[in-house]
């Protein structure tokens, strides 16, 4: 785990100097410039940390259900401190990506929030968390909190592959590749980005990704103490 | 075969049931009315789209189904006699009796909310039927599947009323979307192949929604 | 009578990550009775609830053999009648009407009527058959249970509680009923009494685990 802790570390180092200190020009020539994207420009840069959280957002929700999953194998209570532990961390991994989003979306759409396909994805999946927790808190006992919880999660998890279908009918999209937008962005969207952008974006998101296993692992370290103290008095 | 009886068993008692209480119809049908009522009053005489139409339409038979699609399994809870039913019948049995009847409560719902939006509301003309007849009825077992599973979820819970749409809507939001859509469409006058996508996901939709809550009604419904 | 046994594997039961009981093990083979005592709290209906499969035990196993076939909780339940504080009946139903719905509900042919006659006049309830059981005394919904438990004949006959809320009278009929169970089928008894437990030959005592 401390090799986690420091992989993250370097990653997330990497990236907030990388991304913020590399200057960008019209013409690129050497590594260690990025190329200017019309209608983007310099907000371009949130692309480092706003995609790898939103990312690590996703990741808690799959956590979570694969713990819940294996808490209803086993009904062994570790598996579920796992699952709420990594779902109290995705929850706030996706309020900052709304956070980001939505800062990023006032200065470049105009608005802070368009109810584009994937404003409304990250905003079903507070909304997700935001049951999953209220379930929680009105359960009686650990076993039935345990079991319940891992069974939303995963019925919640059901439903998740049919907003990749239903989303760009129902809605035009704002973000990048999306129908409605402008070619101008399209390249960071399709990952269709310059190699060195590119590798500072995946930094990113190995970094974000690193960042979670190793909070996970303390929250998982910190709840278990907390039932231990519990059991003391 | 013992298996089809045990489920029409369900079905005979709860049906009994809810004809001598009246618990659960005559409060939805008295949503209907009051929510149609409230909508009436907010629009008056606006010229309404469509699609604001068909959003209308589902907001009503959401929230009315949240009201009362939760009475089969809470009820059985409340009173203590899960553990009876428990007894005599194994859980698929119980979960594909409460389903039915979830499904059928859903589909007089639909009607009835169908029925009082073609009296009151002008603009709402169904120009393809056939469109409209399948989006309900998809969309009624779409509905009856998600809110069956989630109520045999909060029968178990404190706050049984309140969490009850809290946990259906993320839920049933892709359904939602899909329905207001295609029920839109028929409004319009669209034909029938134009919604087929819409379909494909409604079907699927129910089949996903069914097949996961069978699996997963063992671990919500034994203790 | 199809001849039944059932057995506890070191069943232990963990309630909100307590430990309730641990390593209860026993056999019975038909006829037998058992009776199951202990403290308030000690787990005696808890027990009662996992030998009728309402509940999953946290470690260890239950073996249900009948006719010489070892088969699953699902099947066996069939063989079980289970009266309990636990299992209500349906107080918008009249006597007669509970009877009907949960065994058409268990898949069983429908019980001829005078299966029905014999069972609720035994426990004294064929004058109110047509009442809805929500006007009925507490004594009297105790005593619609056994008529319910009895209904299909079963092999195994738990008892959670067997007296509580009957008159001496009402006792009376449930003392007849264990005895016929007792004869040549499996009777388990969860109780408080001493003298209800001496109804039983074998004996589990459930003793408070030390945390």
């Amino acid at each position: 785990m401390k090799l986690v802790k420091y992989a993250a570390i370097g990653c997330i180092s990497f990236v907030i100097i990388a991304g913020i200190a590399i200057p960008m020009v019209p013409q690129p020539q050497s590594w260690l410039e990025f190329p200017v994207i019309p209608g983007l420009e310099e907000k371009a840069r949130n692309i480092f940390f706003h995609v790898p959280v939103a990312w690590a957002s996703v990741l808690g929700f799959l956590f979570a259900l694969y713990y819940g999953f294996r808490y209803l194998r086993s009904r062994d209570y570790e598996y579920d401190i796992k699952s709420v532990s990594s779902a109290g961390l995705g929850m706030m991994f996706c309020v900052l990506a709304t956070v980001t989003g939505s800062i990023w979306a006032k200065f470049n759409w105009g608005s802070f929030w368009n109810w584009d396909p994937r404003e409304t994805s990250i905003f079903i999946l507070l909304l997700i968390y935001g049951a999953y927790f209220a379930l929680r808190s009105a359960l009686g006992t650990d076993e039935l909190r345990a079991r319940l919880s891992a069974v939303y999660a995963i019925l919640a998890g059901m439903t998740a592959p049919f907003f990749i279908f239903i989303m760009p009918r129902i809605v035009g999209g704002l973000h990048p590749g999306a129908k409605g937008d402008s070619a101008g962005s399209a390249p960071v969207a399709q990952l269709h980005m310059p190699p060195n952008m590119l590798l500072v974006f995946i930094i990113g998101i190995i970094g974000f990704s690193l960042f979670f296993v190793w909070l996970l692992h303390v929250r998982v370290r910190a709840a278990r103490i907390e039932y231990q103290l519990s059991q003391e008095k | 075969m013992e298996f089809l009886t045990g489920i029409w068993g369900v079905v005979a008692k709860d049906v009994r049931s809810e004809l001598r209480t009246r618990y659960a119809l005559n409060a939805l049908l008295m949503f209907v009315v009051t929510s149609v009522a409230t909508i009436l009053f907010a629009l008056r005489e606006d010229e309404v789209t469509t699609d604001v139409l068909s959003g209308m339409f589902w907001v009503v038979i959401f929230f009315t189904a949240m009201s009362g699609l939760s009475r089969i399994f809470v009820s059985e809870e409340e009173r203590g006699t899960a553990m009876t039913l428990q007894l005599v019948a194994s859980p698929s049995v119980v979960y594909f009796g409460k389903l039915l009847f979830n499904i059928g409560l859903t589909l007089i719902l639909s009607c009835a909310v169908t029925l009082l939006y073609l009296a009151v509301f002008p603009l709402f003309m169904i120009k393809s039927m056939e469109l409209f007849v399948l989006t309900i009825v998809l969309g009624s077992l779409g509905f009856a599947a998600a809110a069956t599973i989630i109520a045999a979820i909060i029968a178990k819970a404190n706050t049984k009323g309140t969490l009850y749409p809290v946990l259906s809507f993320p839920i049933l939001i892709p359904l939602l979307m899909t329905v207001m859509k295609s029920t839109a469409r028929a409004l319009d006058g669209e034909i029938f192949s134009a919604a087929f996508g819409e379909f494909q996901i409604l079907a699927s939709y129910v089949m996903i929604m069914v097949a996961g809550s069978f699996l997963l009604f063992d671990y919500v419904w034994k203790e | 009578m199809t001849p039944v046994s059932i057995q506890a594997n070191a069943v232990s039961k963990e309630f909100n990550r307590g430990l309730i009981f641990k390593d209860i093990s026993f056999s019975l083979s038909s006829p037998a009775s058992l009776s199951i005592t202990g403290k308030n709290g000690a787990g005696k209906s808890t027990l009662s609830k996992i030998l009728a499969g309402l509940l999953s035990s946290t470690r260890g196993s239950m073996t249900y053999v009948i006719g010489g076939k070892q088969i699953g909780i699902e099947e066996f339940k069939h063989h079980i009648g289970f009266v309990s504080p636990y299992l209500n009946l349906y107080d918008e139903f009249t006597a007669i009407e509970n009877l009907e719905f949960l065994s058409r509900i268990r898949a069983a042919a429908t019980p001829p009527v005078e299966r029905k006659k014999e069972l609720l006049t035994l426990v004294g309830l064929w004058d109110r058959r047509d009442d809805a059981v929500g006007t009925f005394s507490s004594g009297m919904k105790q005593r619609l249970k056994y008529a319910f438990a009895l209904l299909h004949h079963p092999e195994v006959l738990i008892l959670d509680e067997p007296t509580s809320n009957l008159d001496e009278e009402g006792s009376e009929v449930i003392h007849r009923i264990i005895q016929e169970q007792k004869k040549s089928n499996i009777l388990i008894v969860a109780t408080n009494s001493k003298n209800e437990s001496q109804w039983c030959t074998q004996q589990v005592d459930l003793i408070p685990v030390k945390k």
